[in-house]
């Protein structure tokens, strides 16, 4: 098209509101109990991150492998892509983040021990995605049937992932952050043309992870290096 | 034609035996003033339905059942044309469900567009939309805010030729490259353009709606509320008492017969997801219509607001 710089946020923003999270009470209801398995995931990826047993690290990959594809396959290419066709595109990169995370597993790239001064950002940031998106819904008065819950709907498996990024080291994190951010950005850009106050979530989400990322830097540069 | 006693029996019956029909008040009122278009002198009605983010729906079974009601209530209320456009995410197979559920009323006037930056992929997606739609042909085909306008158009013209496509049109929106969208006016052979104007963003005034009147094009206005940021703005405000003289009863009602005052104009496409909405912007395309020096007071009220 050669005049993309002529069109806004707004002039692809397809559907109101009301049918967006109306998507997500159908898409739940079609797979509840499913949630409850999927939470419980995300609070074993917690638990092994805290014991940091090596052998397991491998594990957190796989987990996360499944979910990204399970949500772009589920939500992005069978739901959200009948209300924005974009959607239909932005489904394989889903794939892709979970191929990556299965070359982790595989290669198990990942390593969980190290503790260092901005875990508790990593923490935070999980434990939102975890248990605060959820409340999302409830809290802004659409129900818990809207909820979005972690493995099941975008958001808060992408906040979730750079909360775990965070606490990670190995050689594949700068392959597997920018899938997460790009999601993250997208979906904070769609809430906030909708008029939406949680787009304050992912934004706030990719703030704390660059602000961490930033810090690690820092703290390596002004920390003395071996003679 | 003769008048006699037969004839003015038969009338006489159908008079009275129309009268005791459960008619429901909405459908009593006034049907909606017709404007011709200028290639064929067709006449159709000056509100139509548009189908942007209201009809995107998806496949949730209340809110299709929901658009196939402002639908029903659109024919029943006099209307004709609606507008759609592979752009419009799962617009189109909702308005052919809403079709298919009115049972394909006679009265439907269906625009549609072609929007793909490939100059050849035009023909199969028009025919993809008109699956959606389920409808023997399109009445109207535009290419959507024009691009690759030139093959499309090609396209479209043949199409015309075959029969296959009555009307052909361009569209644009929110302002945009009115210089190009005048070039093709005065330069291709189109039945009809589309674009954006309201009380607030009157830019089509100086040259496209005079150039539309002057080349015998039809024009269809689209975003007539600025996507409801209009009436949103409006709605706690009270409405001038003046507006009574116009019979009307809310600011939407207002501000399109604003737009339908104007004498270029030939279809405005409101879109709504209610009922209520769809019958008072159908009420607005009958009566009295503001003459000049009352456009130019709504205008001057609503800016002062």
């Amino acid at each position: 098209m050669s005049e993309w710089w002529t069109y806004r946020p707004e002039d692809f923003l397809l559907f109101s509101p009301r049918v967006y999270w109306r998507l997500f009470e159908s898409y739940n209801a079609a797979l509840w109990p499913l949630q409850l398995v999927t939470l419980a995931a995300g609070l074993a990826i917690v638990l092994l991150i805290a014991w940091r047993p090596g052998s397991l690290a491998r594990w957190i990959a796989l987990i996360l492998a499944m979910l990204w594809i399970f949500v772009g396959w589920s939500f992005l290419w069978n739901r959200y892509a009948t209300i924005n066709w974009a959607a239909a595109y932005i489904a394989p990169a889903f794939f892709v983040e979970g191929a990556l995370l299965l070359v982790a597993c595989l290669l198990n790239a990942l390593a969980f021990d190290r503790r260092r001064p901005a875990d508790w950002i990593g923490y935070l940031i999980i434990g939102f995605a975890l248990l605060g998106q959820p409340l999302l819904a409830p809290l802004q008065g659409r129900g818990w049937a809207a909820s979005e819950v972690f493995g099941i709907a975008p958001d808060p498996t992408a906040t979730a992932t750079l909360g775990i990024l965070l606490l990670a080291r190995g050689r594949l994190l700068p392959l597997l952050l920018p899938i997460p951010v790009l999601w993250c950005f997208l979906s904070g850009l769609t809430l906030h043309t909708m008029g939406e106050p949680q787009a304050w979530a992912p934004a706030a989400a990719l703030a704390l992870v660059a602000a961490a990322w930033i810090w690690a830097i820092v703290r390596q540069r002004r920390s003395p290096s071996p003679a | 034609m003769r008048t006699t006693r037969r004839t003015l029996m038969r009338t006489s019956l159908a008079t009275a035996a129309a009268a005791l029909l459960p008619i429901p008040l909405h459908a009593q009122q006034s049907l909606p003033i017709r404007r011709p278009i200028p290639s064929t002198r067709e006449e159709i009605p000056i509100v139509g339905l548009g189908t942007w983010i209201t009809f995107n729906v998806g496949d949730d079974p209340a809110l299709r059942d929901e658009c196939a009601g402002v639908m029903a209530a659109f024919f029943e209320a006099g209307g004709r044309m609606i507008d759609s456009s592979p752009m419009y995410g799962s617009s189109q197979p909702v308005v052919g469900y809403g079709l298919q559920k009115l049972g394909r009323p006679a009265a439907l006037f269906a625009a549609e567009k072609v929007w793909t930056s490939s100059a050849t992929a035009g023909p199969a997606q028009i025919e993809q939309s008109r699956r959606y739609w389920g409808v023997p042909k399109f009445d109207l085909v535009q290419v959507h805010n024009l691009l690759t306008w030139k093959p499309h158009l090609q396209t479209l013209f043949q199409m015309k030729a075959a029969g296959t496509v009555r009307y052909v049109g361009i569209t644009t929106s929110e302002g945009r490259r009115h210089d190009l969208l005048e070039q093709i006016m005065r330069s291709e052979p189109i039945d009809f353009v589309q674009f954006s104007y309201n009380v607030v963003d009157r830019e089509a005034e100086a040259r496209l709606l005079p150039l539309a009147a002057e080349r015998g094009i039809a024009v269809i206005v689209n975003r007539p509320f600025r996507q409801g940021a209009l009436t949103d703005r409006l709605k706690n405000k009270p409405l001038p008492e003046w507006a009574a003289e116009l019979g009307i009863s809310s600011w939407a009602q207002l501000m399109l017969k604003f737009i339908l005052s104007h004498p270029a104009v030939t279809v405005a496409i409101p879109a709504t997801t209610r009922v209520d909405h769809v019958r008072e912007n159908l009420a607005a395309a009958a009566g009295p219509m503001p003459d000049t020096a009352m456009r130019q007071r709504i205008a001057a009220h609503v800016k002062a607001l």
